[in-house]
Order: structure tokens, then C-alpha cells, then sequence
């Protein structure tokens, strides 16, 4: 075997491979292909600032029903919750845009960037 | 007249609009601040990429002896898949890969700095780690200047350049960009990762500082885009571009995507052995020409992705090059207007003549139909397979059969796909018309 999120030496397919579809393990987190989302987020820099650039109303969301961010979201920061809503934790954020773009419910998604010098920084960007 | 101005120009962003349209200004001897929220230029931007150099030749003469290169594309490969095909049109030339080149790759946190480390060499100061919060505009309206998130400190000057990339902030509170549509938007995830020099060259057929560029279509599963892979000098980037409002009503994750292209049969043997270093987003505006915003108000202009300048036209990708193009005509532009003292909406129209008179809106304005038409749904999910099977068709040795001829071929791999011969005739002309 060679290390998680390694491409397989003979299928060429990523270790752990499903033909298609995702794969949810014991402890819920999201695994695609032998590389879970931690380790995927895992090489990104992120200098965290202390304040929330981006919010997310709740309230809003609840009666929301295309849910387009929680799929759409590269950085995977939109949780469903149980009763409806969505639980949002800015910091490892790629401030991309896509959320706000693919959101249609007024009010839901205050979107600012991070204060100067702090969130993502790409070095392979 | 309120508070006398600081500067002749404030330009918001260091990408490489930013650092071009400061390098302009500051070659005229203009006095001009450059703002960067991110804590060097180049650290909040990402691309495929490759950077066409063409529009360099001007403005920094023999550029290619200091650009910070990863390597000099001498083959550019645009391939169709389908889930277990591929049919590619392979291009190889010896020229790309001497002076004065085509295309490189370069990752952005290196070409970036150097670009702005042009316009800082030519007089123009750079503040990093600064967010431009706001514009601040004059009883009358006009633009005079920016707020700042440093404790709310502001930078004036008769004229401000937005060059604050995709989600331009400043072109929506001016009102030039009113609301941003999502169907005109991409959203690309890119994967970087590493692999062994050596390794790159045997399995891409290169040598020394020789790269090779692959565009791919129909590994998205109908979600209208591309595909993307690129060689570095040890690292290759692996990605896919996909619309905005069909990515969100697909329900697939992005990174589901980057996951099917790199098991695909037809990239996988490159990518064996390699391992993630960074993964990255970013969106792309791909509307075109008819999308773009007004580009000049009272005291303020707009270049770059700010404008919606990237060309993405299926087979093109090119974004950063119109970014320097419009950046530095944008630079001039307000050299001209602060030298007769207008810098209203008027005094700055010479931005836009300039360019129509040059690559970056006479490409737009000519492929204007090109976006529409790359992300059909014909182009997207059914162009790609068709071609397949077409090739298959004519490649597969059916003996003791007699070969089919090309019409029944054509026919059949149509028929499969659900295109009428009729349909594929319309597109053609249509894609003749368009790229022609
Ligand atoms: C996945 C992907 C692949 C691509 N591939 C290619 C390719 O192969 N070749 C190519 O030529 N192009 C490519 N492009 C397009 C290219 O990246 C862009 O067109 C180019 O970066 C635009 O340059 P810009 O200077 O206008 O904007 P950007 O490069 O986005 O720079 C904007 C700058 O402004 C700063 N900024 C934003 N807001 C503020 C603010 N309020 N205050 C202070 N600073 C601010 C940002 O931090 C950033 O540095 C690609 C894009 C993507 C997303
Ligand atoms: S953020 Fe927008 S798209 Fe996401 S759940 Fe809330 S309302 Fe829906
Ligand atoms: S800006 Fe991009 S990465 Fe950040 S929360 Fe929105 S979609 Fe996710």
C-alpha cells in the first residue's frame, strides 16, 4: 500500500478507489478515493483571522430548498443540521465566491473577505 | 476640491491587472499605490495554468530571461473522453520552446510577485495585507478614492483602477457591475501535485524545461466545462472548470470531478506515484463580451477578471495575458487623463477605444458567440463521445467483416448519441462561423 491520497501504482485508480460515488466512513467524515476531505485540506494554508468573513443565516436556510452550497462549496464548510439549517465555519475558506453565487435565497450568505493578510494563501496557486 | 489627493492613482489588487496597470502609470512618472489584501502578490490567486507571453513583448523587453518559468509548453493537446475513451489532437512545436516562446507554466504566488516587482522597481508602491473596503466618492458622485481596512484609513486619488479580480467588489458598489449572474461563472478546482522531474519527462515526452499543456472535454459528467492538466517543473496541476448554476443543481462534489479525471484511463499513467501538495478554488468569469461591465465611471476604472476579460472559449483558456493587456491599458489611459486634468467618465474613454484597437476586446468581441456554444449541451455531452465512437469506428478492425465507410460510421456513432446529421452540419457551420 502506499500512502492515503496516492495515485495506485498498477490501477492508476486513487488507493481505496470506488468505481463511482463517494464514500462515507465509520466516523462520517466525507472520503473520496482513499484521500479523506481532512487530508485533502490538510497541505492548504490557512492563516485564520479572528473574525467571520463570511456568515450564514440560518434561519434563511430552513426554508431553503435547492441547498446548492452544501455540494457546490470546494472547501466543504456548509453541515446540514438536523433541524433543517446549516452550520457554517468560515475558517478554512478559499474565499472562491461560489456560495453566494449559487445561493438564490436573499439574506442567507454575508460574504466579505478576510481582514488584510489573513485566510487562504495559495503557494501552488 | 475636498482633501487634497495623495497619490495620482490607487490601483486595488496585485494580480497581474493590478501590477500591470501600476507599472504603466508608474513608467509615466505618476505617483500610484498598489493594494493587495493578500500578504504578498499572488497568494489569494490561482489559475490552470499557463501564461501566454505575447502581450509581455512590449512592455518588459526579453521578459523571458527573469520570468520566474516552470516550463515552456512545446505540446498542447486538446482531448475529448468520454468514461473509457479519448480521441486528442496533439500539437508539437519545436518553436514554443525557444525564444520568444508561446506559452508557460508558472504558479501565480512567483509569476505574480515578479510582475509586481516590475511595477515597484518602476516607482509604484505596493501595500500588502490590506483590504480596499469601499470606494469614497465625492459630493458629486465621483470616485476619489478607497477606504481601507487599516483602521479605516483611506488612500485618495483622482483616479482608482479595480483590478480586485473575479468577485470584484468595488465594480458592484460603483454600480458598473449591478449583479453578478451565476451562469456566467466557472468554478475551477485545481490539485497540485507533486511528481519527480524525471518522471514528468518520460511520461509527457519532454526534456529540460519542455511542458506540455492538455484541455480536456467531456470528463464532467454533462456538467457543462472542462478539464485541465499542465505540467510544472516538478509538480503537474490537475483540475476541472465546471458552470456554476449546473454544478449546484448536479449535487456532485467538485473534487468528486478532479477524482474521475485522474482515475481515467487516459490520465491516470501520468499521475502514478503522485501526491497532493495543495488544492485550491477559484472561480472564473466566462461570460465574455457581452457580460462585461461599464468599464470607466467618474474617477474609476475596471481591469482584468474585474471585468470579466478572461477568454474562455472551450479551446481557449486565457485570463491572465488579457489581465495585462487591459491592466496596462487601463495605466495609460489614466496617465492621458490626469496629464488634461479629466478623469470623469469621459475624460477616461480612451480605455475602451484602446482596447478595441488591440487583442483584448477584438478577440472578446469576435468570440463573443464562443462561450455560449462551448458549453451547449450538444458540445458538452454529446460532441465528445460521438467523436469517440467515431473513432473507434474507423480504428477497429472488424475483419471478417468489410470496413464500414466514414458516412455509415458517422451515421451510426450520430444515431447513438441522439445528434441528427442535420444538428452536426448546423453546429459546425456555427463553430466555423464563431472561431473561423
Ligand atoms: C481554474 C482556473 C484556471 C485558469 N487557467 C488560466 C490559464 O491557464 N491561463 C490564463 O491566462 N488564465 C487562466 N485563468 C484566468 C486567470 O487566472 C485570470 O484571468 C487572471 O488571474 C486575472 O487577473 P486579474 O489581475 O484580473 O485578477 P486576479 O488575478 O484575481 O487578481 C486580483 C487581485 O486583487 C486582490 N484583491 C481583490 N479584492 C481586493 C480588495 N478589496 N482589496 C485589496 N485587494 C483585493 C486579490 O487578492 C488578487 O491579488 C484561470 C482561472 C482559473 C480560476
Ligand atoms: S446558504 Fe443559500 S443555498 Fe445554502 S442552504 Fe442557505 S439559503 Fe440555501
Ligand atoms: S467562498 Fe468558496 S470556499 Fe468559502 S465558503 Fe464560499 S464557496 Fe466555500
Amino acid at each position: 500500500m502506499s500512502e492515503p491520497g496516492s495515485v495506485n501504482e498498477t490501477t492508476g485508480a486513487a488507493d481505496g478507489s470506488l468505481p463511482l460515488g463517494g464514500d462515507t466512513t465509520p466516523t462520517g467524515a466525507l472520503r473520496w478515493r482513499g484521500i479523506s476531505f481532512e487530508e485533502r485540506m490538510a497541505g492548504v494554508d490557512f492563516r485564520v483571522g479572528a473574525r467571520a468573513h463570511i456568515t450564514v443565516d440560518s434561519d434563511v436556510c430552513r426554508s431553503c430548498t435547492t441547498r446548492g452550497c452544501v455540494t457546490a462549496c470546494p472547501a466543504n464548510l456548509f453541515a446540514p443540521t438536523s433541524d433543517g439549517g446549516i452550520l457554517f465555519n468560515y475558517e478554512e475558506c478559499f474565499e472562491c465566491g461560489t456560495c453566494y453565487m449559487v445561493c438564490n435565497s436573499e439574506g442567507a450568505i454575508t460574504w466579505t473577505y478576510p481582514d488584510g493578510g489573513h485566510g487562504v494563501v495559495f503557494h501552488h496557486g | 476640491m475636498t482633501e487634497p489627493s495623495a497619490f495620482d492613482a490607487v490601483v486595488v489588487g496585485a494580480g497581474p491587472a493590478g501590477s500591470a496597470a501600476a507599472l504603466a502609470l508608474a513608467r509615466a512618472g505618476r505617483s500610484v499605490v498598489m493594494v493587495e489584501r493578500g500578504p504578498f502578490a499572488g497568494s489569494k490567486n490561482v489559475y490552470g495554468g499557463v501564461v501566454y507571453g505575447r502581450v509581455l513583448d512590449d512592455i518588459i523587453p526579453t521578459w523571458w530571461n527573469e520570468v520566474p518559468v516552470e516550463r515552456w509548453v512545446v505540446r498542447r493537446s486538446t482531448m475529448m473522453m468520454t468514461e473509457d475513451q479519448s480521441l486528442a489532437i496533439d500539437y508539437r512545436s519545436h518553436a514554443w520552446g525557444v525564444a520568444p516562446y508561446n506559452g508557460m507554466t508558472t504558479v501565480r504566488s512567483h509569476f505574480d510577485s515578479w510582475l509586481a516587482g516590475q511595477a515597484t522597481e518602476a516607482g509604484a508602491q505596493l501595500v500588502t495585507s490590506t483590504v480596499a473596503t469601499g470606494l469614497v466618492r465625492d459630493s458629486a458622485g465621483r470616485v476619489i478614492g478607497i477606504r481601507t481596512d487599516r483602521d479605516g484609513a483611506e488612500l485618495r486619488a483622482p483616479v482608482v483602477i479595480a483590478c480586485d479580480g473575479v468577485n470584484s467588489l468595488l465594480a458592484k458598489e460603483a454600480g458598473l457591475l449591478p449583479r453578478a449572474e451565476a451562469s456566467h461563472y466557472t468554478l475551477g478546482v485545481k490539485e497540485v501535485l507533486d511528481l519527480p522531474a524525471e518522471a514528468i519527462n518520460e511520461r509527457f515526452g519532454v526534456r529540460g524545461h519542455e511542458g506540455v499543456d492538455i484541455e480536456i472535454l467531456g470528463c464532467t459528467r454533462g456538467i457543462p466545462g472542462g478539464g485541465f492538466l499542465y505540467t510544472n517543473a516538478e509538480t503537474v496541476s490537475v483540475g476541472v472548470v465546471v458552470s456554476l448554476p449546473h454544478l449546484a443543481e448536479a449535487k456532485v462534489r467538485p473534487e468528486e470531478l478532479i477524482a474521475d479525471l485522474k482515475a481515467h484511463p487516459s490520465i491516470a499513467p501520468y499521475l502514478r506515484g503522485s501526491h497532493l501538495r495543495e488544492y485550491a478554488a477559484h472561480l472564473v468569469p466566462e461570460g465574455g463580451y457581452d457580460t462585461m461591465p461599464t468599464l470607466a465611471a467618474d474617477g474609476m476604472m475596471v481591469a482584468g477578471d474585474a471585468a470579466a476579460m478572461t477568454l474562455a472559449a472551450g479551446l481557449w483558456l486565457e485570463g491572465v495575458n488579457f489581465a495585462i493587456g487591459s491592466g496596462y491599458a487601463a495605466g495609460r489611459a489614466a496617465d492621458r487623463a490626469i496629464a488634461v486634468g479629466d478623469c470623469s467618465a469621459r475624460g477616461l474613454a480612451s480605455y475602451r477605444a484602446d482596447l478595441e484597437n488591440q487583442f483584448v476586446l477584438a478577440d472578446h468581441k469576435r468570440l463573443r458567440k464562443a462561450p455560449a456554444l462551448v458549453l451547449s449541451e450538444r458540445v458538452q455531452q454529446r460532441y465528445p463521445g460521438l467523436l469517440c465512437d467515431l473513432a473507434e469506428g474507423m480504428f477497429t478492425v472488424t475483419n471478417p467483416t468489410p470496413k464500414a465507410g466514414g458516412l455509415r460510421v458517422t451515421r451510426a456513432a450520430a444515431a447513438k448519441h441522439g445528434v441528427k446529421l442535420r444538428e452536426l452540419a448546423v453546429d459546425t457551420i456555427r463553430g466555423m462561423r464563431i472561431f473561423g
